[in-house]
């Protein structure tokens, strides 16, 4: 009971600096359907949040909105204020394209440029001018490849074409990709989805140890998987925010019905 | 002339774009700042700057110089020579000019001609160095303005990626101005036309002989401009082509998408689209050397006196013609019929053949009607084959072993050969190409709403 | 009993369909085989050319050295040939022979005088075409066996033709005029390099226009137009102007670019303006089906590292889609290639008899010259025709297989 109480308590004592990002009142409207009642969450820096829920739930299209990929689906609106270190990401002073610098995403299915591993990872880099030369750009591509575990399993053949790989590699190639711009955050929607259970423990490991130096927020629907790789989770359902909190208390002692009934497998 | 000054400006431009990427790489190499944009749109918006205006500039001057010139020239023309003449006569005497202006002289040109040539050659010099003068300063005025804006925070993407888009836009719109440049420009020389001849006797009037006489002294005919004889030979033989191709292509389709194993689909899908890759003027060609003979002197020998330019010949090469269309269309008309339709009939003990006739034609009907519809607008506005194989002669007949004329037909001879623009003649060949236009403007949008409605509700 | 009738009546109806559908296919193929078969028939024999092997003498005194393109060639190709035919000596016989040489015949040699003048003086054997009755002759279109006024050869004329083959003089090798030779009036001098200029060159100005404008304008509208009520007008319009006739674009070209711009008659810049209008919805429609191709995916994982939406777009969906705008641009210049109505229209179809050297120029396209020979009364102008359209289909062919290829070769399977 002492412990609830705690995890009740938490959000408010906790001062705003240590959110990297922060969402309030978020009203996402696909053409006349609501997507997102009114969420307001909050990303803390060098942490793992993950976001979970039955399918259609909304934590896809939350995910979506940190990084404004939203502003790519023509009949997508997003209202209420969405914050990084800070500053309203949805301002017109903010420039979609810089924010997606820093707030990178890796998506459910592996989705490898049909290009060479080497330019696959050195996209990024090139078009945000990260490096001065060929040298510097080399450095990148494989301090990002080691980061995401790859680099020993490719490293003899950087050329050959990222979609040669297997699924398992594509994915963690996906993540270098996504390292390799410097983001500040790291937005996974559904990783491992189409991974088989070893080639998902290999990116739960790489995602812990991306923590260190990256802000992480992964939708996933399998709540093992939330509670092995994050220490903040959020439920959502319908389209509501249901509840937030550390992953350990949240899975413990959920305080909503519908938390309850949904790790203790009754829906979803 | 014109192409060095191209030259220069496309040098000056790639020039304009080094400059402005190597400019940015200093301005990030000496300060604090970040650059907001890669060198290379720094660049890029440098470029802009000074290519674009100048080519916009040399483009317009281009376009307009001849008219200008000409009309100038026409200007200093001694009155003495040229009062007494009609404006297509002076047209002449400025063509005659600017023929000696370039060297070409036939005869002994008149003596004020040669001066008029003189000044011409110079104008047209003069012109020349200062579009020159004019587009290159153009060039370097943008790219000192340009130049100065770069700064790390100058956000030359957007800027760039702005002028993209208006580009974009504006050849998306290429498509509309098209379509608004062929109504405007057959309207304005219909209407024309209808101030000769009432609308009332275009349209219903039954007689055509558009061969009057351009200049008193001419014989010919009276002149009438009576379309309905035009009209009634071109359904004549878009009837007998929709005859041929409709029976033949639909069967084809039924038979390749519902009985041909795959291996004999896969070589005869290709053959028959060969026959819709076959330009039309071949057609024409096989029409006049193969058919109509063949016609002929088949008529000849069951006593039928078949024209050697008959509506059949005619027709029957555009049924060829179309027979790829029909069955392609229909093709796609059947395959997109659910295949648990097909299933669900096979179910129930039906024999393919009842099948094909008794579901999966009903259910594609409304795909194979937009497909024939849009075959008939081809057949209506096919030009070679009937100016190849059918008649001039305007008769008001539906004998398919005569000859009859179409309205591509009248509009290639009218319009072909030395003319005078204005006369109502030439004019007459305008309004049918209107009449033509929103003929087969109702069919295609009625053949495209057919389609895709059909698409839709099997989507 | 009846059960059995009934079934059995049941079968041969599906095998009625059956035949009939396979007569249809038959019937279209069957069209198909007719063409091809009496194209190459009349066609095949323009492939050759019967020539002659002539001895000219190109005496000083019928050629100044100092100006050779004013010597009279008319003469001394005249009586080069006739030394062939010692024993003709009446002056009515000596012009009746001189025709079984091409009239061209003379500047052929006038030519290869002023190219090496080096040649007067000399006597040099040249391989000289034979006027077009007397190819035929060779051929065997024009029979011997029917009575002289039913041919356009006279019996002298196939006895002295016989006697310069006996001597075997007369040739029939590769016909390469038909490719290098411009139009003429003589059917043996007439080839298509004016027509095949020509063409490139209309069809290099509806590339250079249309492959850009095209892209540009599918780019946007399958990438940036937001869907509004001006797009769709737009969509609906690009449709539309894909079926409209051909000779509609013939009509605008000829008000709008000759009438009221003033842009040269005859022109390849004309010609290669109206077709590019034509090819536009063609190509504007093939791109956007290939940007629809390109999955969503890759799109998305550009945007995600931060790449701009033009980025996104020139970085990755248009080289993979490239491919298959590469495959719709060759299949809408095929197109545009074999199309004659508007190329009347606009005066494409001018007698030009030396390759025309710019897109200003008065030029012939290569449809347009077949429509030309086509109506020429000389048979000669028979075979030349068809062997013009196997030129052009041979054209066609090649880009289609081109666009074929390609499309095998390089497009992306998803």
């Amino acid at each position: 009971m002492a412990m609830a109480q705690v995890a009740v308590e938490m959000p408010e004592v906790e001062p705003e600096e240590t959110f990297k990002m922060l969402g309030r009142g978020v009203n996402v409207h696909y053409g006349d359907k609501q997507a997102l009642f009114d969420v307001s969450l909050a990303i803390r820096a060098n942490q793992v949040t993950s976001l979970i829920g039955p399918s259609g739930c909304g934590k896809s299209t939350f995910i979506r909105c940190l990084n404004r990929m939203n502003d790519v689906i023509e009949i997508c609106r997003v209202a209420g204020d969405i914050t990084l270190d800070g500053r309203d990401i949805y301002s017109p002073k903010i420039d979609a394209v810089e924010l997606r610098a820093r707030v990178g995403m890796v998506f459910q299915k592996a989705n490898p440029f049909p290009k060479s591993i080497f330019d696959n990872v050195a996209y990024g880099p090139r078009i945000h001018g990260l490096a001065s030369n060929k040298t510097d750009l080399e450095a990148i591509v494989v301090q990002s490849l080691s980061q995401a575990g790859l680099f020993e399993e490719v490293k003899d053949r950087l050329h050959a074409p990222g979609t040669s790989l297997s699924g398992g590699q594509q994915q963690r190639l996906c993540i270098a990709r996504a390292i390799a711009v410097t983001p500040e955050v790291i937005l996974m929607d559904e990783p491992c989805s189409a991974l088989d259970p070893i080639a998902t423990a290999r990116i739960e490991e790489l995602i812990d140890e991306l923590r260190k130096d990256y802000t992480i927020v992964i939708v996933t629907h399998s709540m093992q998987q939330a509670a092995r790789v994050s220490q903040y989770t959020a439920f959502f359902h319908l389209g509501v925010l249901v509840e937030e909190g550390e992953t350990e208390f949240m899975f413990t002692t959920p305080r909503d019905q519908r938390t309850q009934d949904y790790i203790t497998g009754r829906f979803g | 002339m014109l192409l060095y000054v191209f030259a220069i400006i496309l040098t000056l431009t790639v020039l304009a774009y080094f400059h402005g990427s190597r400019r940015a790489a200093s301005l990030s190499a000496f300060s604090d700042t970040p650059l907001h944009s890669r060198p290379a749109y720094h660049g890029a918006y440098v470029a802009i700057w000074a290519g674009l205006p100048s080519q916009v500039l040399v483009l317009l001057w281009v376009s307009l110089e001849t008219a200008a010139l000409d009309a100038l020239i026409a200007g200093t023309l001694p009155d003495a020579e040229t009062a007494a003449l009609s404006s297509s006569e002076r047209g002449l005497i400025v063509s005659e000019i600017k023929s000696v202006a370039r060297g070409l002289i036939f005869g002994e040109p008149a003596p004020f001609i040669v001066d008029a040539a003189a000044r011409y050659g110079e104008w047209q010099r003069i012109a020349a160095w200062c579009l020159a003068a004019s587009a290159i300063s153009l060039v370097l005025l943008g790219l000192a303005v340009s130049q100065r804006r770069i700064t790390a925070l100058f956000r030359a993407r957007h800027r760039v990626e702005r002028v993209l888009n208006g580009t974009m836009v504006l050849c998306s719109l290429a498509a509309i101005v098209t379509t608004f440049g062929i109504v405007i420009s057959l309207a304005f020389e219909a209407f024309k036309f209808f101030q000769h001849v009432p609308i009332s006797e275009f349209l219903f009037g039954l007689s055509w002989e558009p061969q009057i006489a351009i200049r008193e002294d001419q014989v010919a005919g009276t002149g009438a401009f009576g379309a309905i004889p035009v009209f009634a030979g071109t359904f004549l033989i878009s009837a007998i082509a929709m005859i041929v191709a409709v029976p033949v292509g639909l069967m084809s389709a039924v038979y390749l998408s519902e009985f041909a194993r795959p291996g004999f689909r896969a070589i005869v899908k290709p053959l028959l689209e060969i026959l819709a890759g076959v330009p039309t003027v071949v057609y024409g060609f096989f029409a006049v050397l193969v058919i109509a003979p063949a016609l002929k002197s088949f008529g000849g020998d069951i006593g039928l006196p078949i024209a050697s330019n008959s509506a059949l010949a005619a027709g029957l090469v555009m049924g060829i013609m179309i027979i790829p269309f029909i069955s392609s269309l229909s093709d796609d008309a059947l395959r997109a019929v659910p295949q648990a339709m097909r299933e669900g009939s096979l179910g129930l003990g039906a024999t393919r053949a009842e099948t094909v006739l008794q579901v999966l034609l009903p259910a594609a009907l409304p795909g194979i009607m937009g497909g024939i519809l849009l075959a008939a607008s081809r057949a209506i506005g096919e030009t070679m084959i009937v100016v190849m194989a059918a008649g001039l002669i305007a008769t008001l007949t539906l004998d398919p072993l005569q000859s009859v004329t179409t309205v591509t037909v009248q509009i290639v001879t009218l319009l072909t050969g030395d003319t005078e623009f204005d006369s109502p003649k030439t004019l007459a060949a305008f309004a049918l190409g209107l009449t033509l236009f929103v003929m087969t403007l109702c069919l295609n949008v009625a053949a495209l709403r057919t389609v895709q409605k059909y698409r839709e509700k099997y989507d | 009993m009846a059960a059995k009738r009934h079934s059995r009546r049941r079968h041969a109806r599906e095998r009625y369909l059956r035949i009939v559908g396979l007569s249809a296919v038959a019937a279209a193929l069957g069209m198909l085989g007719l063409l091809v078969v009496s194209l190459t028939f009349l066609g095949h024999s323009a492939f050759v050319q019967t020539m002659v092997d002539v001895p000219i003498n190109l005496s000083e005194e019928l050629i100044d050295r100092g100006e050779p393109a004013k010597g009279n060639y008319r003469k001394i190709v005249t009586e080069g040939f006739l030394n062939l035919l010692p024993e003709i000596q009446a002056r009515g016989e000596r012009r009746e022979a001189g025709k079984i040489l091409s009239p061209g015949a003379r500047w052929i040699i006038k030519a290869a005088v002023v190219a090496n003048p080096n040649l007067i003086g000399t006597t040099h054997t040249f391989t000289l075409p034979l006027a077009d009755p007397f190819d035929q002759l060779h051929k065997g279109v024009i029979p011997r066996d029917v009575p002289q006024d039913q041919r356009r050869v006279s019996d002298n004329q196939i006895a002295w033709f016989d006697h310069i083959a006996a001597s075997g003089r007369i040739s029939s090798p590769f016909n390469w005029g038909l490719f290098f030779n411009a139009d003429s009036r003589f059917p043996e001098l007439a080839g298509l390099a004016g027509a095949i200029a020509g063409s490139f060159y209309a069809l290099l100005v509806c590339f250079v226009i249309s492959f850009p404008v095209g892209i540009a304008a599918a780019v946007y509208l399958e990438e940036f137009a937001p869907r509004s009520r001006w797009t769709d007008l737009i969509e609906v319009n690009i449709n539309n102007l894909a079926a409209v006739p051909s000779v509609v674009f013939g009509l605008l070209g000829l008000a709008l670019l000759l009438n009221f711009l003033g842009m040269p008659r005859s022109a390849p810049l004309v010609g290669g303006i109206t077709l590019a209008l034509m090819t536009l919805p063609t190509i504007i429609i093939t791109t956007r089906a290939s940007l629809t191709a390109v999955p969503p995916s890759i799109r998305e994982a550009a945007y995600g590292i931060g790449a701009s939406r033009h980025q996104v777009v020139l970085h990755h969906v248009l080289p993979l889609a490239l491919p298959g705008i590469l495959t719709g641009a060759i299949i809408g210049l095929a197109r545009a290639l074999g199309e004659t109505a508007p190329l009347l229209l606009i005066g494409m179809n001018a007698f030009i008899t030396s390759a025309s050297g710019g897109i200003t120029d008065p030029a012939t396209a290569l449809p347009t010259q077949i429509f030309i020979w086509a109506d020429s009364p000389e048979r000669g102008f028979l075979a030349r025709t068809s062997a013009a359209i196997l030129v052009l289909l041979g054209f066609l062919v090649t880009m289609n297989g081109l666009a074929v290829y390609l499309r095998r070769r390089f497009e992306w399977q998803w």
